[in-house]
């Protein structure tokens, strides 16, 4: 009697959460995979055709723009890695009293709005901007050289604006790790090199897995960072389907579009899973 | 047998010790890598600042010309900046009430009540979250555009509500499931209503984690670019119009309201960081 009561109570609570995602969400993805097997614009209206058309020809047309946001997804993904692990290895285990203070200082930036920390990079690496400018005024840089405009500002600035994503993920689960786990493996005889690979990082794995999902999923659908530090050559598969969407009007296929940048993004993820042995993490 | 035991005692307490030694023998390399990093992360920041007291030569506010205050005396005087502002802080207050109730509602039942249906619902809660923004975005357009539904700032909160409700529920659900469910029960045994018993024994343990989600939801809809600009229509937030104006050059203004943003960060961590201190 009290089981049904509490069930019933349960199912209550759900409604307006399942009810609000159901038709903001899930109704969404539906509508958008029939329009990726349409024709036609907003203004004539949409024909149904079942034809996978505009998936080839969308592919076709825009492979090296999928293909290159998702090695800049890897390549963010690997470089965020690089630099967030000895940091979270150090704020959890040589932060001391000082950890949150360090962890607090290390998120106090991404307070400022996303557009605005962007336009700041876009100042600080502009042809003859603050940082370049003196370089070039002494004659270290020649005067065509520039990074604004060029893949390796694009990196650069996703590389910035989702390093916390790695960050916080790997810094919880080595703070998690018993520090006397680390001290036992040397008691064993285990040097620092085999410590490391034996005990930290097996443990640090499901905050690595977390971690690069948080950053490789939206660096790869990112459009702000190469729309304001890229050019033509930097094109990434979000501002394609933004244009469709907002400029050029060809619902179907962006909506094809978009699901390509979805598969290309769980076939990632679930090599990734693979790869790590952590099948079970994605369940 | 108390010798024996205090004997034990000491031979057991050293093992906290040898940390500190451990820590020497690493080296600074580390920890100069961290202060570099997070350096790093600062640069953009002070630039930031900097320029907001910065009165440029020409339309765009790259090179240092003079110093200045104006910028902060006139703040508010770009109607348009002013308005896309007031509409940010609009859309974020309301999606976060809404996303707050509603994500806290479906934590509560996930983790406090058994039903079918349950690892079902997880993962329906979890795509959102993997699925990147821009195609959250395309798809809501497209629901509004088939169902005809202008775009304004009514669609802009039901699109921010719709990301930010599994932020919530996952920042809720880490504060619900260490919860004692015999406290509830117990309340209850003493006669409170289930209603009395939420409110006065739940609620309050629970209240740190809905402010967290709150917080989140609220940051995340101000800082959102991606999903707005395809359910803005005519409407524009504070990220949208400091996008478009970016093209033409983007007033000083921007750098203060930057500024002052970040000036609230800066005293939300130091009012972590002092309540840190009391508790201990």
């Amino acid at each position: 009697m009290r089981e049904t009561r509490r069930r019933r109570i349960a199912y209550l609570l759900l409604v307006p959460g399942v009810l609000f995602l159901t038709v903001f969400f899930l109704i969404p993805m539906f509508t958008m995979l029939s329009t990726s097997f349409m024709e036609g614009t907003p203004e004539r209206g949409f024909d149904f055709t079942g034809h996978w058309q505009n998936y080839m020809e969308s592919f076709s047309d825009y492979d090296t723009q999928i293909y290159r946001s998702l090695v800049y997804g890897l390549i963010v993904t690997v470089v965020t890695l690089a630099l967030s692990f000895p940091l979270a290895y150090w704020i959890a285990f040589r932060g001391g009293r000082r950890k949150n203070l360090y962890l607090l200082l290390l998120l106090l930036p991404f307070f400022t709005p996303f557009v605005i920390r962007t336009l700041a990079w876009k100042q600080i690496l502009a042809d003859n901007g603050i940082f370049l400018g003196p370089l070039k005024d002494l004659g270290v840089l020649t005067d065509d050289f520039q990074l604004l405009a060029t893949p390796t500002a694009v990196l650069g600035g996703l590389i910035y604006n989702f390093l916390p994503f790695m960050a916080l993920p790997l810094y919880v689960a080595l703070e998690r790790l018993d520090p006397r786990l680390l001290d036992a493996a040397s008691d064993l005889y285990s040097d620092r090199r085999q410590t490391f690979f034996k005990v930290t990082l097996p443990l640090a794995m499901p905050g690595i897995f977390a971690g690069s999902l948080l950053t490789f999923i939206p660096a790869v659908g990112d459009f702000i960072n190469s729309e304001l530090l890229g050019s033509v050559r930097t094109t990434m598969i979000g501002q394609v389907i933004q244009r469709h969407f907002l400029t050029t009007l060809d619902f179907p296929a962006g909506a094809a579009l978009s699901f390509l940048l979805m598969a290309g993004i769980l076939v990632g993820v679930f090599l990734y899973a693979r790869a790590l042995g952590t099948e079970e993490l994605t369940g | 047998m108390a010798v024996a035991h205090t004997g034990i005692q000491t031979g057991e307490n050293p093992p906290a010790a040898p940390a500190q030694p451990e820590a020497r023998k690493h080296g600074p390399w580390l920890g100069i890598f961290t202060g570099i990093v997070i350096a790093y992360l600062f640069v953009p920041i002070i630039v930031m600042i900097a320029f907001g007291f910065n009165n440029p030569a020409g339309r765009f506010n790259f090179v240092w010309n003079e110093f200045t205050f104006e910028n902060y005396t006139t703040l508010f005087e770009i109607r348009e900046l002013t308005e896309a502002l007031r509409n940010s802080l609009v859309v974020a207050s309301i999606s976060t009430v809404i996303s707050t109730i509603i994500g806290t509602l479906i934590a509560l039942a996930l983790t406090r009540y058994r039903f079918r249906g349950r690892s079902g619902l997880n993962l329906f809660l979890f795509v959102p979250m993997a699925s990147p923004e821009v195609v959250l975005g395309v798809s809501l357009l497209a629901l509004f555009v088939t169902l005809g539904v202008g775009r304004g700032l009514m669609t802009i909160v039901i699109a921010h509500i719709a990301f930010s409700i599994s932020y919530v529920v996952v920042t809720v659900k880490a504060r619900t499931s260490g919860l004692d469910t015999n406290l509830e029960d117990a309340a209850q045994d003493l006669g409170a209503t289930p209603m009395t018993s939420f409110w006065t024994v739940t609620f309050p343990l629970i209240f740190p984690g809905v402010l967290a989600a709150g917080l989140l939801a609220f940051v995340l809809s101000l800082d959102d670019y991606v999903i707005t600009v395809f359910n803005a229509g005519g409407t524009s937030t504070l990220p949208l119009w400091i996008f478009g104006a970016s093209r033409i050059g983007v007033p000083t203004q921007v750098n203060v309201m930057g500024t002052l943003i970040f000036m609230i960060g800066v005293v939300y961590v130091i009012v972590a960081l002092v309540r840190e201190r009391r508790q201990r």
